[in-house]
């Protein structure tokens, strides 16, 4: 790197060469792209980071062209969407685009976490490349939250009722901060109004400069990969790692085909499917928010259903707004409740297996029974699976301090 | 600064780490002082409070057993006119009850009764689940079809399940844990009701 930077202050006379005596443009591009080194042996859990990018941006632009013609008002909201949808040129394709590439955001961020799970990408040294994510999920699901109040329908309307007056539930300060939260007495077109401003600059500011930490930390660290070894251990006589390669062109050429495939699926869901059967865009919400009559069956949309059914599981008002917040902070801690040296699940004991296994279940039903009614079985099922969901993070400082590992490798596989 | 102000030995290090304390105190408060106007501008504006004003409820063509909702600071607030059968069952379920006597719930002093009410025949009640803010159902009915067995009438709200009965009061082991707000309110006349305000300002009690 540093004789790159050399070779480029040295006078080239090239255009390139005036820019990069004016501004690091050969030596940035290097340190994360032409001269990052990856490890060789990433597979398909390695799509996700690129997709996220790649989903971010749709959510950006389309964002954009959606604030052209949406009106933040109690009059204007639902129109203005129906609007959209019928009116103007192409609106339904943006919209579309919007709405399901905020499901397709989730998907990708679930699985993204779920390839740090199986190998480790959060352990020593990647804890803050971890936390930073972390980070971006908690910012991510503030702005579809805010998002989803925007087309002011039954659904948006009650939900952001139920989980504004979630913090309703925290004692002493809980109703002050839900009324400075609403900006009013009960949800109203200055809510809307606030969370138009937060959804379309706040957030994806913020987001934009997490995600540009945590590629920055990343990059410093380097990637981990599918065995968990850290290819900088092993490096040739230039100081390249033995088992890396390029990130451009190799693994730009893979995303890029990885992206090819999500582009396809995306499109599928996009062009026949673009309610998500009712999950990415609800019934209810083709019905103008009402703020006098509440749908028969609030539910979230489903990215949040998991903690939903936590927060429900809990037959107390405020430690159900505990538990389902300490269901999500407590995934910050993971790089230090978990004490096992070995990384990837290629080379854990079974212990971690189990306990993994049991989580990604114990989320799924959780998922699954936050999209239904409460009945009395289904609240059972929500408690039972709601602890051993916190099982896994309880349990793991125990097993995986004297985990039985197989051996690791010198060299990637 | 210049090489030759570091290699002098006069250099005061004390007052120099004072002054950058003090620049960073000073700032602080100032960053504090000019947190107010940002936050402070989330708290309902004077519209808003303004559309806290009272309203009337006409209650002349109210029926026995029916309910009417009128809007009061956006939120629904609800008018039962109870029947004596009602009224006889409200004094018979009381074990049922988390909070029977409203000693947890809100409610006016004046409305602090078996009854929740000033008139018996009236429940003013602010139609707002005291759980996570949802509208229950009416489901006056004892019995009512879609209610489960022993239903004596009185409210459910759909997200959560939690009961209440006619009078406003919350059943015990569901989510809401207290009874359903009672918001100010007076009878300007016999047939109308003033919800937002208390009797002492006028009208009879």
């Amino acid at each position: 790197m540093s004789n790159q930077t050399n070779e480029s202050s040295s006078g080239k006379s090239s255009l390139l060469g005036w820019f990069d005596e004016r501004y690091p443009v050969s030596s940035t591009w290097n340190k994360h792209v032409g001269e990052y080194y990856a490890p060789k042996n990433f597979n398909f859990w390695y799509f996700f980071g690129s997709l996220a990018l790649i989903v971010l941006v749709n959510q950006i632009v389309t964002g954009i062209w959606l604030t052209m013609s949406y009106v933040p008002t109690n009059a204007g909201a639902f129109s203005s969407v129906e609007y959209i949808m019928r009116d103007v040129e192409w609106g339904w394709l943006l919209r579309y685009l919007h709405s399901t590439g905020a499901s397709a955001f989730f998907i990708v961020i679930y699985l993204h976490m779920m390839r740090a799970l199986l190998y480790g990408s959060y352990k020593k040294p990647r804890e803050l490349v971890w936390v930073i994510g972390m980070l971006l999920f908690l910012v991510l699901m503030a702005e579809a939250f805010m998002g989803y109040l925007l087309p002011w329908g039954q659904m948006s309307f009650w939900g952001a009722q139920v989980i504004i007056s979630l913090f309703g539930a925290i004692p002493v300060i809980g109703p002050d901060l839900a009324l400075w939260i609403r900006g009013d007495f009960v949800i109203s077109e200055v809510t809307l109004n606030r969370f138009f401003a937060l959804h379309v600059i706040a957030l994806p500011l913020v987001l934009v400069i997490l995600v540009f930490m945590h590629l920055v930390a990343l990059h410093h660290v380097g990637s981990n990969n599918p065995d968990g070894i850290e290819i900088k251990k092993l490096k040739d006589n230039k100081g390249i790692p033995l088992d890396g390669i390029r990130f451009h062109p190799y693994y730009s050429v893979k995303d890029a085909m990885g992206a090819v495939f999500f582009f396809i699926l995306f499109a599928l869901v996009l062009f026949y499917a673009p309610e998500g059967g009712g999950y990415f865009i609800e019934a209810p919400n083709f019905e103008p928010a009402n703020p006098l009559k509440t749908p028969d069956h609030i539910v979230p949309v489903w990215y949040f259903t998991p903690f939903y059914a936590i927060l429900r599981a809990v037959p107390d008002k405020f430690l159900g707004v505990v538990a389902m917040g300490a269901a999500v902070v407590i995934l910050f801690a993971l790089p230090w409740l978990d004490r096992c040296k070995v990384k990837s699940i290629r080379y854990r004991g079974n212990s971690y297996k189990v306990l993994l296994t049991i989580l990604v279940i114990s989320f799924f039903v959780l998922g699954f029974l936050g999209t239904q009614p409460s009945t009395p079985l289904y609240t059972k099922l929500a408690q039972i699976f709601t602890a051993l969901y916190f099982m896994f993070f309880l349990v793991l400082p125990f097993t995986s301090a004297n985990e039985k590992t197989k051996p690791v490798p010198e060299r990637v596989t | 600064m210049s090489t030759e102000d570091q290699k002098s030995t006069d250099v005061n290090l004390t007052r120099r780490k004072v002054l950058t304390g003090a620049t960073g105190v000073v700032g602080a408060v100032g960053a504090g002082f000019m947190a107010v106007p940002f936050l402070g501008s989330w708290m309902p504006s004077e519209r808003a409070k303004a559309a806290g004003a009272p309203v009337n409820a006409d209650v002349s063509r109210l029926q026995p057993g029916q309910m009417l909702t009128v809007s009061w600071r956006g939120k629904p607030v609800w008018v039962v006119r109870r029947t004596p059968e009602m009224l006889k069952i409200l004094t018979e379920n009381v074990t049922e009850l988390r909070d029977p006597d409203s000693n947890e719930s809100i409610q006016p002093d004046y409305s602090k009764n078996a009854f929740r009410s000033i008139n018996e025949e009236f429940l003013v009640v602010v139609g707002i689940c005291t759980h996570l803010g949802c509208a229950p159902l009416y489901r006056p009915a004892v019995g009512s079809p879609d209610m489960q067995e022993g239903w004596k009438g009185g409210f459910f709200c759909p997200c959560h399940g939690s009961r209440f009965d006619l009078a406003g009061r919350v059943a015990k082991s569901v989510p809401a844990p207290t009874n359903l707000v009672i918001p100010p309110y007076h009878f300007r006349t016999e047939s109308i009701i003033r919800v937002g305000e208390d009797p002492t300002e006028g009208g009879v009690a």
